[in-house]
């Protein structure tokens, strides 16, 4: 029971993580070592500058 | 077997509940009613639609395949394509869908009695609204996510994508004018709500910095450090309200304000994003799901008597809040909460490059919509708790009902809505305001109306802090809407301007930057002008320019979608995005044709400005108003020409559809179907799931 509840937690707390954002340099670093592990992936404050500077670029939110 | 008949009894419940709601809605007559016959209705509206209807799209018109690679699987680059947990995908699609249109729009259409406004809201998006946004999101999806107006550009040819544009640019800085008037009128004379709302950018920034230089991309941590200190803020304009020198700092007129709205808004459009659009951005989203949820559980908890009556006489177009008669103005009123052109704007371009399969695409496209209609639900709900009379009072600009309070009392009463003085003035001296009179724009009514909601669930003695909390919410994702609608403004016309001179394309190119974002601001500051130097308040104006903008961008969306799905060869059902498109080219051109034409003063633009003219001419304007009239004169017949522009983009572009699918069904060439090649998906989660 205790253990269920403890999974269930974590689940919640990384839909949470993931809605937010808060774990994207997490899902860009297993994305790089996935598919370009040859070169040197972005640090994290150098991927949440990009990150940021791209998502703001367009239509984003409405009335 | 069992199964079948027990789900088959379930789903016949739930129809009959939902009828009984709705039934029980539009019968009653002249007694309260209470506020969980609403949420009951549209929750099973939305239910049996979502079930059969969305389904029934799904799967025989749209013909979903879920054994089909999605953009994201094919083009995942781990950054705006990524195949994406349906839930979190639904989340970021209705965090970027739900904006104040469904709170304001509801709001004042509630002039009309809590009925025509709320059969809108359910029918509109279930037939409407929630088709849009799926089938777009369906379309944009086999494109590999392109845009609206790119898919308008592919299926219907140069016409329609320029129309597109054009209309896209149009609607953004006509809808960041009256979004931007709501905050100026909240904000008007209250130095609680401006010191509040003026808290609100350096505490972005604060985030902002947080998340860029001292724990970067942490955003969870950025985000809860800013709402502490937003709640902080409110609380502080309590006692900054108090303190009789620094309250002078915050106590402005409404053009004061509109000034420093204006250059706020070229500020934070020139400034970088990660220091206030992005911070803000992450704010307003917390904000705003943690009061609609909370809304939701106050109501279901509280079950808040609806005072207003079921119909108004103001249906004849009369209303004090804004003129017109019930058709088509409650349509056109109530854009976002039933169905907005600008959702296809999300649904396109954006969600399709996150979707991992294309079975997600009704629960986002038609739940997502579903649910920002609930939320203009209880937004109808949080407007007419409030007595009719408290309501008009509030929302009756001072050039209809007087400026004096006993005036403004005595005409509201005449049309039988009683209300006090001493009442109005109790009110606001609850509210931790020194006047409710006039506050029009619908932000401070259902402010009002939220605080009274909040306060009976949570604790009267917090009536002040709950109001200026909803004035605080409100003002936050507005904000963040006219700074993001004056960035993607400029971004379209640098895109434009890069075609006469590629420099000024360059959306890098800091005087091209500077030079394109003052001509977007100054456009949308113009109109906001006019707001609020109008003297039957802006509202009036602004606001069907703005429903009649969005519905027409819906109608674009909704052409594109029907010329595909004649193109696929799928005339028989193409009624399904053709049925709402008529009845939008309908609601607009009528509305646009009152607007232009009526003889009515509030009105026909035409007329008002004429009228105005002719005062002008008599000398019968006292020195004052003669000296803004030739401004307001003006103004008038550039709304009148602009309402005429927005009808003939739409009729063009739904002309240019038209001859599109005759072509097509008379065996003649048309630009071909754009869709991306099918292949099989390779992502495991989609044969596992359900």
């Amino acid at each position: 029971m205790a253990t269920r509840l403890k999974t269930w937690l974590r689940r919640c707390w990384q839909a949470v993580r993931q809605l937010s954002g808060d774990d994207a340099y997490e899902r860009y670093l297993a994305h790089y070592t996935a598919c370009h592990a040859d070169t040197a992936p972005l640090s994290r404050k150098e991927f949440f500058r990009h990150e940021q500077q791209q998502k703001w670029g367009e239509i984003r939110r409405c009335c | 077997m069992n199964n079948r008949i027990f789900s088959a009894s379930i789903w016949v419940a739930v129809a009959l509940l939902g009828a009984a709601a709705l039934g029980g809605i539009a019968l009653n007559r002249g007694e309260p009613i209470n506020a969980l016959w609403f949420i009951t209705a549209a929750l099973c509206v939305h239910a049996v639609a979502y079930r059969f209807y969305a389904a029934w799209i799904a799967a025989r018109v749209l013909v979903i395949d879920p054994t089909r690679a999605t953009p994201a699987e094919r083009l995942d680059n781990g950054r705006d394509f990524i195949p994406t947990n349906r839930w979190i995908v639904f989340g970021h699609h209705f965090a970027a869908i739900a904006g104040p249109g469904p709170l304001v729009g509801p709001t004042l259409a509630a002039q009309f009695g809590y009925l025509p406004g709320t059969l809108w809201i359910l029918i509109g998006a279930v037939l409407g609204g929630c088709v849009q946004d799926m089938v777009t999101l369906f379309f944009s999806t086999r494109r590999n996510g392109r845009s609206l107006g790119q898919m308008a550009r592919d299926e219907l040819g140069a016409i329609g994508g320029i129309a597109a544009l054009v209309a896209t640019l149009l609607i953004m800085i006509i809808l960041i004018a009256v979004l931007g008037l709501v905050v100026v009128n909240a904000m008007k004379n209250s130095p609680w709500a401006t010191s509040t709302v003026a808290a609100t950018i350096p505490i972005a920034m604060i985030v902002g910095l947080y998340m860029r230089n001292i724990r970067p991309g942490r955003v969870l941590e950025g985000s809860l450090l800013g709402v502490i200190l937003l709640l902080l803020a409110v609380a502080a304009g309590g006692w900054l309200d108090h303190q009789p020198g620094l309250r002078e700092l915050f106590n402005h007129p409404g053009l004061t304000l509109a000034w420093a709205v204006i250059a706020y808004g070229f500020a934070a459009a020139i400034l970088p994003v990660w220091l206030l659009l992005a911070p803000r951005d992450y704010l307003s989203t917390f904000v705003k799901l943690g009061t609609v949820v909370l809304l939701a559980l106050a109501i279901v908890w509280l079950q808040p008597s609806v005072k207003m009556h079921a119909l108004t006489q103001f249906v004849d177009g009369t209303g004090p809040i804004f003129g017109g008669k019930l058709f088509p103005f409650v349509f056109i009123t109530i854009a976002c909460g039933a169905i907005s052109g600008f959702h296809a704007l999300i649904a396109s371009g954006t969600t399709p490059k996150l979707l991992s399969n294309e079975r997600d695409i009704r629960m986002i496209g038609y739940g997502g919509m579903a649910l920002e209609s609930f939320v203009a639900i209880m937004a109808m709900i949080a407007a007419t708790v409030l007595d009719p009379g408290v309501f008009f009072a509030i929302n009756s600009p001072a050039g209809v009902v007087g400026k004096e309070a006993a005036a403004a009392v005595a005409k509201i009463s005449s049309w039988g809505f009683p209300v006090t003085v001493e009442q109005m003035s109790l009110l606001a001296q609850q509210m931790g305001e020194a006047t409710l009179f006039a506050r029009t724009g619908g932000a401070p009514s259902l402010a009002v109306g939220m605080a009274s909601i909040f306060g009976s669930a949570f604790g009267q003695g917090m009536l002040a802090l709950w109001y200026h909390f909803a004035i605080m919410f409100e003002a936050i994702f507005i904000l963040t809407t006219l700074d993001a609608g004056t960035r993607v403004g400029r971004f379209m016309l640098q895109d434009m301007l890069g075609n006469l001179w590629p420099k000024l394309g360059e959306t890098s190119w800091y005087p091209s930057v500077l030079l394109t974002s003052g001509m977007v601001v100054a456009a949308w500051g113009y109109f906001l002008y006019i707001g609020v130097i109008d003297p039957n308040g802006g509202v009036n104006i602004l606001w069907p320019l703005f429903g009649i903008s969005n519905q027409i961008l819906a109608a674009i969306a909704l052409c594109v979608a029907t010329g595909i799905l004649v193109k696929s060869d799928k005339l028989k059902h193409a009624w399904i995005t053709g049925l709402p498109l008529a009845w939008l080219v309908t609601i607009t051109s009528s509305a646009a044709w009152e607007k232009i034409t009526s003889p009515d003063v509030r009105i026909g633009f035409l007329a008002a400005a004429n009228d105005l003219a002719g005062k002008l001419a008599s000398g019968a304007l006292p020195p004052e108003k003669a000296a803004s009239a030739p401004t307001l004169i003006f103004n008038q017949r550039l709304d009148a020409a602009l309402t005429l522009f927005f009808v003939c983009l739409l009729w063009l572009i739904v002309l240019d559809m038209l001859r599109i699918c005759a072509r097509h069904l008379n065996g003649k060439p048309v630009p071909p179907l754009s869709e991306a090649p099918h292949l099989v998906t390779q992502l495991e989660e989609a044969w596992q799931r359900d």
